[in-house]
């Protein structure tokens, strides 16, 4: 591969390597923020229609909020107590993004709906609190699908996140803006928050690494609930080791959080040097998931993903095919219950206590009516056909038939998983059945299905509450697009994500001759030349205009 | 199939406090019947021995100390009130229609 995509200097550094500089007192955290923050100026565009924020920006669109002020403040507190020698967390000083799903005082949170724009929080969820314990500098907030509800960053009401390989793509979704910041090199590591696939699909799209812990392993106190039983914050990062580093930084027991597991997070970093230095895959059980390939799956994605299990075969890896045979009910129980839970949470957006309020045109001004105005003019057209798929789902005469279904299946889903580790120690299967699509190629209007078939390998793990990473596997010969490869572990059992997942990136990195992003292209001229390209308005304005 | 109509999306946008227009109204319709197909096959899964899972790690008996925490004053909870007054958040009628 040709270097092309990695840019020079402090960006180029993973967090891990950052970390190492800072201690070592051969950098300080301002000149690591400041040169995140040129890079986000470089590569993320300018308001393509300042007065109208739905029109999104003229590059990648990952940020919708950048956070200079206070990043500088944080990282020259840390320079400071790091010249008085006090002792610092291990992160101290390293930059870091946060999806805008997450609260955070002092920065606005959007959710990137209409329906919260210019709210600021009144204060911190829990991992926001450890990102400042840890004294990490935050860069701003990433975009995202509104409310997370989305496999492309489309259903943002401030213009869809490009993908750094190819601006003409989405990025996927909904984490695309933290997925696309990692990969552009804006931030080393980002948070996001994962219901049916919003980390890992995103992962595996831009050819970057993404986490979804064991439910309850990550305090969910403070992220704005889309579907309580399934959604778990995790991290994003371009490196496996820099994902465990940042997990260890934000697991753990909060009693603020009554779903949140009360096990200490572990020893992650240290399985995923463990499994970097070769000592992870002789011997491993890896079980692959019948049902997660084949029919469906792009060429190109199973070529490089059989690669990747004969890889993990030749380093000793005993890999048998594991049948579950009721994940062909996941995606479908998985849209009734998430749809049920959305359109529960989401009904506290009334336009009464905070954010947008709507009056109505015309006729008698009840509260009822200013509500029903409200939620018409800041929810999108995804979210609406979610809360009334899930009114459906809970109404009287419908809830046995498809809520009550869906929750067995949930138990199904669980014993396909129990029954396979008792056999494997790991599962594998590809991502995502495709690489990154064309902006506005899937048409949810005509059917939404489509849309929603993104999440077929990565929803059963929501179900069940077990943890799963997506690492790079290549690029398909096809297209020349990021191509993920997932793993999936036992409930608790996280540490062999790192493990497995670092050994895999390390004999992949050993056949390229070093990290994906090597053939990544260069954003900063990408973006240089979308901008200035005039046969370019159709691909900087977003593809719905926003929410709708 | 399934058959999803009008005025059924009609009566769940009202239920759901969300005013909707004609079209959206038949377009939502059209979609959702596509979407409940495609998820017919769900109820057929599992038989009735089967229990329903509700969380996927269950936890029980789950409590915090009683200790009064950090809580906001009335100021700060109405800090993104879209309006307010008295210390209250304030709201067009309630009951009365007129």
């Amino acid at each position: 591969m040709t270097s092309t995509g990695t840019p020079q200097g402090v960006v180029g550094l993973s967090a891990a390597e950052l970390a190492r500089r800072l201690a070592a007192g051969e950098l300080t955290s301002v000149d690591a923020v400041q040169a995140h923050l040129d890079r986000i100026r470089e590569t993320d565009g300018a308001p393509v229609d300042p007065a109208d924020r739905s029109r999104g920006k003229t590059g990648l669109n990952a940020f919708l909020h950048v956070n200079a002020e206070e990043a500088l403040s944080v990282a020259a507190e840390v320079d400071a107590a790091r010249a008085r020698g006090e002792e610092l967390p291990e992160l101290a000083g390293v930059p870091i993004a946060v999806k805008d799903l997450i609260v955070t005082q002092g920065q606005p949170t959007t959710a990137a709906s209409r329906m919260l724009e210019g709210w600021m929080s009144p204060y911190d969820a829990t991992v926001t609190r450890k990102l400042r314990a840890a004294r990490m500098p935050m860069l701003g907030k990433t975009n995202l699908d509104e409310f997370a509800m989305g496999s492309s960053n489309e259903h943002s009401a401030f213009g869809d996140t490009r993908n750094p390989w190819d601006l003409s793509r989405i990025p996927g979704g909904s984490g695309g803006g933290s997925a696309a910041a990692v990969t552009a090199f804006q931030t080393p590591l980002a948070l996001g928050t994962d219901t049916g696939g919003s980390i890992r699909q995103p992962a595996a799209l831009t050819g970057s690494v993404g986490v979804k812990p064991t439910y309850g392993g990550v305090s969910r106190y403070g992220v704005i609930a889309m579907a309580s039983s399934l959604d778990q914050v995790g991290p994003v990062s371009r490196t496996v080791l820099d994902a465990a580093l940042l997990h260890e930084v934000i697991g753990g027991h909060d009693p603020q959080d009554s779903t949140s597991l009360p096990d200490p997070v572990g020893d992650l970093a240290a399985q995923a040097r463990a499994g970097a230095a070769g000592g992870g895959l002789a011997g491993l059980r890896v079980g692959v998931v019948k049902e997660l390939t084949g029919e469906g799956f792009q060429p190109g994605v199973q070529q490089r993903f059989q690669e990747a299990v004969e890889l993990l075969r030749s380093a000793g890896a005993e890999v048998v095919e594991v049948s579950t045979p009721n994940f062909k009910y996941a995606l479908g129980a998985y849209y009734l219950i998430m749809s049920s839970e959305v359109s529960s949470n989401l009904a506290k957006y009334d336009g009464v206590r905070f954010g947008h309020r709507v009056l109505p045109e015309d006729g008698p001004l009840t509260i009822e009516r200013v509500m029903g105005s409200t939620r018409a003019a800041g929810f999108g057209a995804e979210v609406k056909r979610r809360i009334i798929l899930g009114t459906y789902a809970l109404s009287a005469g419908y809830y046995d038939a498809y809520y009550g279904s869906a929750q067995k299946v949930r138990t199904l889903v669980q014993r396909d998983f129990a029954a396979a580790f008792e056999q494997v120690d790991v599962l594998v299967s590809p991502t995502a059945p495709t690489t990154a699509f064309e902006r506005g190629a899937v048409d949810e209007s005509a059917d939404p299905m489509q849309m929603y078939l993104n999440d077929i390998a990565t929803i059963p793990t929501n179900l069940a509450g077990v943890p799963a990473i997506s690492v790079p596997g290549g690029l398909a010969p096809e297209d020349g697009l990021p191509v993920g490869i997932q793993f999936m572990a036992p409930a608790r059992q996280d540490a062999r994500l790192y493990r497995a997942g670092a050994g895999l990136e390390a004999l992949l990195e050993q056949r390229w001759g070093g990290p994906l992003w090597q053939a990544l292209p260069d954003t900063a001229a990408l973006v240089r030349d979308l901008a200035g390209d005039p046969a370019a308005p159709d691909l900087s304005a977003p593809v719905r205009g926003g929410a709708r | 199939m399934s058959a999803i109509t009008r005025e059924q999306v009609a009566h769940l946008a009202k239920l759901a406090h969300i005013e909707m227009t004609e079209e959206e109204l038949r377009s939502m319709a059209k979609e959702l019947d596509l979407v409940v197909d495609s998820v017919a096959s769900v109820s057929e899964a599992a038989g009735p021995d089967v229990p329903a899972t509700s969380h996927p790690i269950p936890l029980q008996n789950v409590f915090r100390e009683d200790v009064v925490g950090a809580t906001l004053t009335a100021e700060e909870s109405l800090r993104n009130a879209p309006d307010a007054a008295e210390g209250k958040f304030k709201v067009p009628a309630i009951l009365d229609e007129e």
